[in-house]
């Protein structure tokens, strides 16, 4: 979707300011609030995909005023919420009012460093061999989805060249809708800063982003 | 406009210094909320959090990145292996999993900066670097790096000679990229322990350099 979090090359006023000696946490509410998202991905069901939508799929003002873990907390409540996890009077009430919806499995103390350890690889078996190889040029596709897409807005409509084959991942598209994973060819495409920016930008500017298959085509 | 002045919209000073008291305990109570109906619900183990918690707040964070550094920095096979094929090479000093899945590390040279952001969201290789600083995840960072890097680099307070190239990687797919800096000079002989001294963080995500030897001695 062509949401606020889209933010590559969006013209934005002051410097970024890096803070000395930042906390890995600014509140104690953070903390839980980042443990409870970390958690509740085993009993939720939903996958990485899922979640990003749920925190950017809002209106501008919304995701621009909001902090961080404030994004990641309304993400969560919406999953939740969405799969009659928790319902919107329990949380006024702040206490639960009925019983747990069955789970599959929670997270136990006991698993958190084997889960950690184990992560989340993305890389699938390919059906069929890449589309695309190094040096190839490709044109990122201008699609404008109203799902979840990993296109940044910046290079659609751009031509760039593949510089890497990265194998087969599960594709974002259809795995943040419940279509499934569809995993697709991933590869690194660059683009040269002024076929982006145009011919005032900085000539020694080379910028990339890892495009599945679907969003590139063939020149 | 309360909430506007607070938000992704500013740096960490407003994010993080002028919250509104009530504001503040709305979202407090909010979570407190949460956490209490998950724990009742027996969805969440209560231990779980709070180890989720401690290992990210004293366990993963750029020391071990510094680590992967210095040692690619003083053994030659292992700078090769960690090139061509990170997470493994990552992996043999135990740093592995969570959004560390698929690392790839790019190299510094003499004519080519590399800087690594996520204008999509916040994506960043956790096992080797921790948890994004605010500056990373925030609205300025995310526009400016692929636009304008040399410009982040002077907000960094430091400016790249005009012929040295600028390579930035936007972190769009579940690939999480380090940058593995040059190797300050003066520092023949040192050992790894020492070497990792020297690794910031900021250099690792290109927005910074490593520290000289003068700085640690």
């Amino acid at each position: 979707m062509d949401g606020a979090h889209d933010m590559g090359g969006v013209a934005w006023s002051g410097p970024v300011e890096p803070e000395p000696n930042e906390p890995v946490f600014h509140a104690p509410w953070e903390r839980r609030a980042f443990a409870l998202t970390m958690a509740m991905g085993m009993p939720g069901g939903w996958n990485i995909d899922m979640s990003r939508f749920a925190r950017e799929d809002r209106p501008p003002q919304d995701y621009l005023g909001k902090s961080y873990y404030e994004i990641w907390l309304a993400g969560l409540e919406r999953l939740m919420l969405e799969r009659g996890l928790v319902a919107p009077d329990e949380i006024e009430a702040a206490r639960s009012l009925r019983q747990a919806k069955p789970v599959a499995k929670i997270l136990s103390v006991e698993d958190v460093a084997a889960v950690l350890h184990r992560g989340g690889p993305t890389e699938r078996d390919a059906a069929s061999p890449a589309g695309f190889a190094v040096g190839d040029r490709v044109r990122a596709r201008n699609i404008n989805p109203p799902t979840h897409t990993r296109l940044p807005r910046y290079v659609r409509g751009h031509v760039g060249r593949v510089e890497r084959v990265l194998g087969c991942h599960v594709f974002p598209d259809s795995n943040a809708t419940g279509a499934g994973e569809n995993p697709q060819w991933l590869y690194t495409v660059t683009f040269d800063g002024r076929d982006l920016w145009g011919e005032a930008s900085d000539g020694g500017l080379t910028v990339s982003v890892d495009a599945w298959q679907p969003y590139l085509e063939r020149l | 406009m309360l909430r506007l002045s607070w938000g992704y919209m500013t740096g960490p000073d407003h994010d993080h210094h002028r919250h509104d008291h009530s504001e503040l305990s709305e979202t407090e109570l909010r979570v407190r909320a949460l956490e209490t109906i998950l724990t009742e619900k027996g969805y969440v183990d209560p231990a779980a959090l709070d180890l989720l918690i401690e290992t990210y707040e004293t366990r993963v964070g750029p020391r071990n990145g510094a680590r992967v550094v210095a040692r690619a920095w003083t053994d030659p096979d292992y700078h090769a292996r960690l090139l061509k094929d990170a997470t493994p090479a990552i992996a043999e000093l135990g740093y592995a999993g969570r959004q560390g899945e698929h690392i790839v590390a790019v190299a510094n040279t003499s004519t080519l900066h590399n800087m690594v952001v996520c204008t999509l969201c916040s994506c960043y290789p956790w096992p080797v670097l921790g948890l994004p600083p605010v500056w990373y995840k925030s609205a300025p960072y995310r526009a400016k790096a692929v636009k304008d890097p040399r410009g982040v680099l002077r907000d960094f307070g430091f400016e790249l000679p005009e012929d040295t190239g600028i390579r930035v990687w936007d972190s769009t797919a579940e690939i999480r990229y380090m940058v593995l800096p040059m190797r300050p000079a003066g520092t023949d002989g040192w050992s790894e322990d020492r070497l990792a001294d020297l690794v910031t963080r900021d250099s690792m995500i290109g927005t910074g350099l490593p520290k000289a030897p003068l700085e640690v001695a």
